[in-house]
């Protein structure tokens, strides 16, 4: 298995190339280095794939990367089952996101630069999902942060554009600020960073606590938080979400490949694969399963009312990374990772197929200027109702299997379970209602836009919609590897994860039981279907009229619950104003150089004043001593009685 | 360890005699003088490479050891060595010049001559601070420092150049008479000038802290620990390019090197004690500096502060006491060298060609100046600790030292990585994006020098953070016998002492 080491290096000598040679000698042509460079990875990832599922797994180091005293940590590799499908899913979606952007980019005056971040971008993940250590994880994390930083701001002339950029990269460092002390508190805990030690030896912790300002802290529960913030950053959940709809100023073929199908997965890549760790704390636990419920819901109310079609997307692919949580909350990780996996292909492809459309429509993204583009761009719809279909649950369909999966655990495994299935079935209406929306207001009823617009429809190019095809099969077919065996399937993809993650503790639950779940999960992608079809098809005026009748709840979700306008007030505004009024001008302007300049003014002053006492007067002089003598001799009697 | 010359003084005395062949040299020949600076700068350079390539990494001892008397009477001696901790500080300080030498090309119009008169004696002076073992010597050199530092400001400085270097000489001038004061005591207690013999004293603990803040008077002003450090955004921003760049790189790096090779083994127990207030200190520096940050709006003076920030982590990492603390420390003071070094060489370029540092003046930089923008970009996210980069390596090292040490120091000083990366991302968007100032459409692109001044720097951004063991494992041993003399006191003696009494060794 010695080849793999070019999953994450072929990317890496793609980027080299095109950063390096791009801008003179590529140009327009820059695709090529970058593109088979991810080819290359994919066919590897097949291979490493074969390989796993012939019960071949791999734990190898490359090279010490940081030795200092006991502190030793590698740049190593770990590949088994929950890599493997990691691998495939990064490259495989990264390898028709380089293809698509072909098309959508061409003609962009950063083509090569486009590429060389895309490259990096891939390199970066695939570090991340192969690393067998917690260090080289933070590497790959905070690379891809980069590279959505770099991306994100790509149109960097655009001051929207740049801001975006700077947001992600900032909240996500508040995420990783926890996640960093988490992997230093491994360290001094256990004495090592690598996987499978520390997996081996958390048992060890089990009812140690800590001392932190007097409060005695379970020492698990602890590490698990900490990582978990991290994951919070990444992949956009409560509280620290709010960077991944701005995060939709980059490209589209971006907002596909970073921003839904891989990067803002880390994080529940990371839980799973620290799933020893989380499982010893059932405090952890619940916290992640609750964070992921609430964000699945709350992200899907504010979906319901945007009309940006990439931020109701993102804001869909923010309440869909809830759903992974709220499985691995419940110990599920396998159903997280296969709605990780199913995901992947389904949010691609919406996002491309959103890009398919402001490519047709100059860059326009207000659905409400839409309308009526089904018979302009078929495949575009087409591709895109079935994407829709997927995420929102129909049967047969890959988002079917994971969310139904999920639902079923969190049901089967009581207690806070319940309360999250909840939580999750009354996003799910939701998601299919916002899916449809899109789908109806985008695509059905009359044009909207201006004349000049219609004249400019299309279907976009073939190297825009082969990709969108190719997805619309994963979408399709990717959950059929996990078919529960109540609809007479069984479960292979999570008997294959079973070694890394194990399989969910759940309790006694009937067939009945299963069978109302599922028949819940599907009436209620139904019925949302069916209410955006009589609220966008039927009867247009019902949503405006709702919008009127609810003023405040309306404005409320246009808003986003005025999250960000709250971290202006409490944070951004604060620290600017602490470091103009109170550092700059008050401990450094006042009192610091105060004293620095004042103590030479002063002694110029006192020199000043002393000259005048040398005057030449004896009587002064005399006088001066007598008192000098009598302060002597008072100081010394004090001290002698 | 035969390399067939007295390298330490090679490296000393070439770039001194170097300077003052110069000043032979009719002020007439720019160009003559330039190269010849060039030419001495580099011969250095290459000199001290065998103290990288021949250097023995298995032990503590002083290695390329020089010792003659010098003034017999008083004991002192002409005694130079270096350890773990010292040579790579040596390294630093030859190849930054290079870099001086090059960025100065055509920005010091004025004075050519004495300009690099001035840079090639500093450059001699900074490796005697590092290489010297005994402490008449030290001083000396320490101080001598000081002048050719204060011309530099002083004469080839911007607008304000008379106060800023006024004020950088007296605050480093009352710190070193301090520490000149704890010189002459420690002379007459230790009987030596040796600094490996007053290494081995045990003071009474009274003494010890007595000298421990007179010594830490002269360090703290040139790291610059707060509060004392507010003649460093004056000094750097009035420098010149190549002033600031030695005073990034290399010169508050001694304030650092002082409490490694003085305070903590010649003051152990004084150090140990007073542990929690230099961890405090450097913890409100690393805060501090990065939010004052927020407030600049001169590039310089940002990176300035940024530096108190910077140099808080590394006196965290000392005090934290600990071998990752202390390694992550001494590493950090390495890649600060090179990436706030590179810094103020980046500003430099644009400046040359706009005479502004004011952010406002900038924007969409990287449109004009893509090649640029991407060196810039590498040293923002060195700056920032982006892990694969230097930064990164020493950054975590030392809040790892600093939470096994004190877990909340290690919680602040981690606040200070989202500082950071919030001034420092803000600043890269001012100046490199969103639309093109009309102030700096036509900006000529970099010139192959400054391109190569830019590129050697990289290499070594790159290099620390992918492999950084090449460096950590210079210091392995001299810092564990650093720590062995704080943690147990007087020497190998007292270890042996306290493990024959059963005492418990931490």
């Amino acid at each position: 298995m010695k080849y793999y080491l070019l999953i994450p290096f072929l990317p890496l000598a793609g980027f080299l190339l095109n950063i390096l040679l791009g801008r003179r000698l590529f140009r327009s042509q820059a695709h090529w280095p970058s593109t088979l460079a991810v080819f290359g990875s994919l066919v590897v990832a097949v291979m490493v794939l074969m390989d796993v599922l012939h019960g071949k797994t791999l734990n190898h180091d490359l090279y010490r990367w940081i030795i200092s005293d006991k502190f030793q940590v590698s740049v190593g590799f770990l590949i088994d089952q929950l890599t493997a499908v990691m691998l495939i899913v990064v490259t495989s979606v990264s390898f028709l996101v380089h293809v698509y952007s072909i098309g959508y980019m061409h003609d962009d005056p950063g083509y090569y630069r486009f590429f060389a971040y895309l490259s990096l971008f891939t390199f970066s993940m695939l570090m991340l999902v192969m690393a067998n250590n917690f260090l080289q994880l933070y590497f790959g994390w905070e690379a891809v942060g980069l590279c959505s930083y770099l991306l994100i701001g790509f149109w960097y002339e655009k001051k929207s554009a740049s801001d975006a950029g700077k947001k992600a990269f900032i909240v996500n460092r508040f995420g990783d600020f926890g996640f960093g002390l988490g992997v230093i508190m491994i360290f001094l805990t256990l004495g090592t960073l690598h996987y499978i030690p520390v997996f081996d030896k958390i048992n060890t912790l089990t009812g140690q606590t800590i001392n932190i300002l007097g409060l005695h802290v379970n020492l698990v529960t602890l590490i698990a938080l900490l990582l978990f913030c991290g994951a919070v950053g990444k992949s956009a959940q409560i509280p620290l979400h709010v960077w991944l709809p701005d995060a939709m100023e980059g490209p589209t073929p971006v907002s596909a490949l970073i921003h839904a199908a891989t990067m803002v997965t880390a994080g529940v890549f990371m839980v799973a694969r620290c799933n020893p760790i989380f499982n010893l704390s059932h405090t952890a636990m619940n916290v992640v399963a609750v964070v992921g419920g609430v964000t699945a819901l709350f992200a899907a109310t504010i979906a319901l009312v945007q009309n940006d079609i990439k931020r109701v997307i993102a804001y869909s692919t923010i309440s869909q990374l809830g759903y992974m949580f709220l499985a691995c909350g419940v110990g599920a990780y396998g159903a997280g990772i296969f709605h990780l996996y199913t995901h992947a292909y389904f949010k691609a492809l919406l996002f491309l197929c959103a890009g398919s459309v402001m490519h047709a429509m100059a860059g326009e993204l207000d659905m409400q200027k839409m309308g009526g583009l089904k018979k302009y761009m078929p495949v575009t719809y087409w591709t895109m109702l079935i994407a829709s279909l997927s995420i929102s649950g129909i049967p047969g369909l890959a988002g079917f299997f994971s969310k139904d999966e999920i639902l079923f655990r969190a049901y089967a495994s009581g207690g806070v379970g319940r309360f999250v299935w909840v939580l999750g079935t009354a996003a799910a209406i939701l998601t299919a209602f916002y899916s449809f929306r899109l789908i109806f207001v985008t695509f059905h009823g009359e044009f909207r836009g201006t004349e000049e617009q219609r004249h400019h429809l299309h279907e976009s190019p073939k190297v825009m919609t082969v990709p969108l095809v190719l997805l619309c099969i994963g979408a399709v077919a990717a959950g059929w590897v996990g078919v529960p065996p109540l609809l007479g399937g069984s479960e292979h993809f999570a008997h294959f994860l079973e070694p890394v993650v194990g399989l969910p503790h759940a309790k006694e639950v009937s067939h009945a039981e299963e069978w109302m779940t599922m028949g819940i999960s599907v009436a209620v992608a139904l019925a949302g279907i069916l209410i955006a079809a009589v609220f966008y098809l039927k009867n247009p005026a019902i949503p405006r009229r709702l919008a009127e009748r609810f003023p405040f709840l309306y404005r409320l979700l246009w808003n986003k619950y005025y999250v960000d306008e709250l971290y202006d007030y409490i944070v951004v505004r604060p620290a600017l104003g602490i470091a103009n009024n109170i550092i700059v001008k008050f401990t450094d302007g006042a009192i610091i150089e105060g004293i620095v300049n004042g103590v030479p003014a002063f002694i110029g002053w006192l020199g000043a004043q002393m000259r005048k006492v040398q005057d030449g007067v004896v009587e002064h002089y005399a006088s001066i001593m007598a008192v000098g003598i009598f302060v002597l001799l008072a100081i010394g009697m004090i001290f002698l009685i | 360890m035969e390399i067939g010359y007295p390298i330490l003084s090679t490296v000393v005395f070439m770039p001194i005699v170097g300077g003052l062949l110069l000043m032979l040299f009719s002020r007439k020949q720019e160009t003559l003088i330039k190269f010849v600076a060039l030419a001495v700068s580099v011969i250095t350079f290459v000199l001290s490479l065998p103290l990288f390539t021949n250097f023995d990494k298995t032990t503590h001892q002083m290695q390329f050891v020089e010792r003659a008397d010098w003034i017999p009477q008083w004991g002192v001696q002409y005694y130079l060595g270096v350890d773990g901790i010292s040579v790579l500080f040596i390294l630093l300080s030859t190849l930054i010049t290079i870099l001086c030498v090059l960025i100065s090309w055509n920005s010091i119009t004025q004075k050519v001559k004495e300009f690099y008169i001035a840079l090639l004696l500093i450059e001699g002076a900074m490796i005697g601070v590092f290489c010297s073992l005994d402490l008449f010597l030290f001083y000396i050199f320490w101080e001598a420092m000081l002048i050719p530092m204060y011309l530099i400001i002083g004469v080839w400085g911007g607008p304000r150049r008379v106060y800023a270097a006024i004020k950088f000489f007296l605050y480093t001038l009352i710190g070193s008479v301090l520490m000149l004061v704890a010189i002459v005591v420690l002379y007459f207690k230790g009987g030596t000038f040796n600094i490996l013999e007053l290494s081995k004293l045990s003071l009474p603990y009274k003494l010890q802290l007595m000298l421990f803040w007179a010594f830490c008077a002269a360090f703290a002003v040139k790291v610059p620990m707060f509060p004392v450090h507010t003649w460093l955004p004056d000094a750097h921003t009035e420098a010149p390019t190549a002033g600031s760049v030695i005073l990034a790189a290399i010169l508050i790096k001694m304030g650092a090197y002082g409490f490694l090779r003085f305070s903590l083994p010649m003051f152990p127990e004084a150090a140990k004690a007073m542990t929690p207030y230099m961890i405090a200190l450097s913890v409100i520096a690393i805060i501090y500096g990065g939010i004052v940050c927020l407030a600049q709006t001169d590039l310089k003076r940002l990176i300035a502060y940024s530096s108190v920030s910077h140099m808080g982590f590394v006196t965290l990492g000392i005090f934290a006491l600990n071998a990752q603390g202390l390694e992550g420390g001494i590493l950090q003071m390495i890649n600060h060298g090179v990436v706030t070094g590179a810094l103020f060489l980046c500003v430099g370029i644009v400046y040359d060609r706009t005479h502004s540092r004011q952010i406002a003046d900038y924007g969409g930089l990287a449109t004009v100046m893509p090649v640029y923008a991407g060196f810039f970009m590498l040293f923002t996210l060195a700056a920032i600790g982006l892990p694969g980069l230097n930064g990164f390596i020493g950054e975590f090292l030392i809040i790892l030292g600093g939470f096994k040490a004190k877990k909340l120091a290690g919680v602040f000083a981690a606040t200070g990585i989202i500082i950071g990366a919030a001034y420092m991302l803000w600043l890269y968007q001012r100046v490199f994006f969103m639309g093109v100032n009309d102030k700096i459409k036509n900006l000529e692109p970099m010139s192959f020098r400054e391109f190569l001044t830019l590129a050697t720097l990289a290499v070594f951004v790159l290099w620390i953070g992918i492999y950084p063991n090449t460096f950590l494992s210079f210091m392995h041993v001299s810092v564990q016998h650093l720590l062995d003399r704080v943690n147990y006191g007087a020497g190998d003696s007292m270890v042996a002492v306290k493990t024959i009494l059963g005492g418990p060794i931490p």
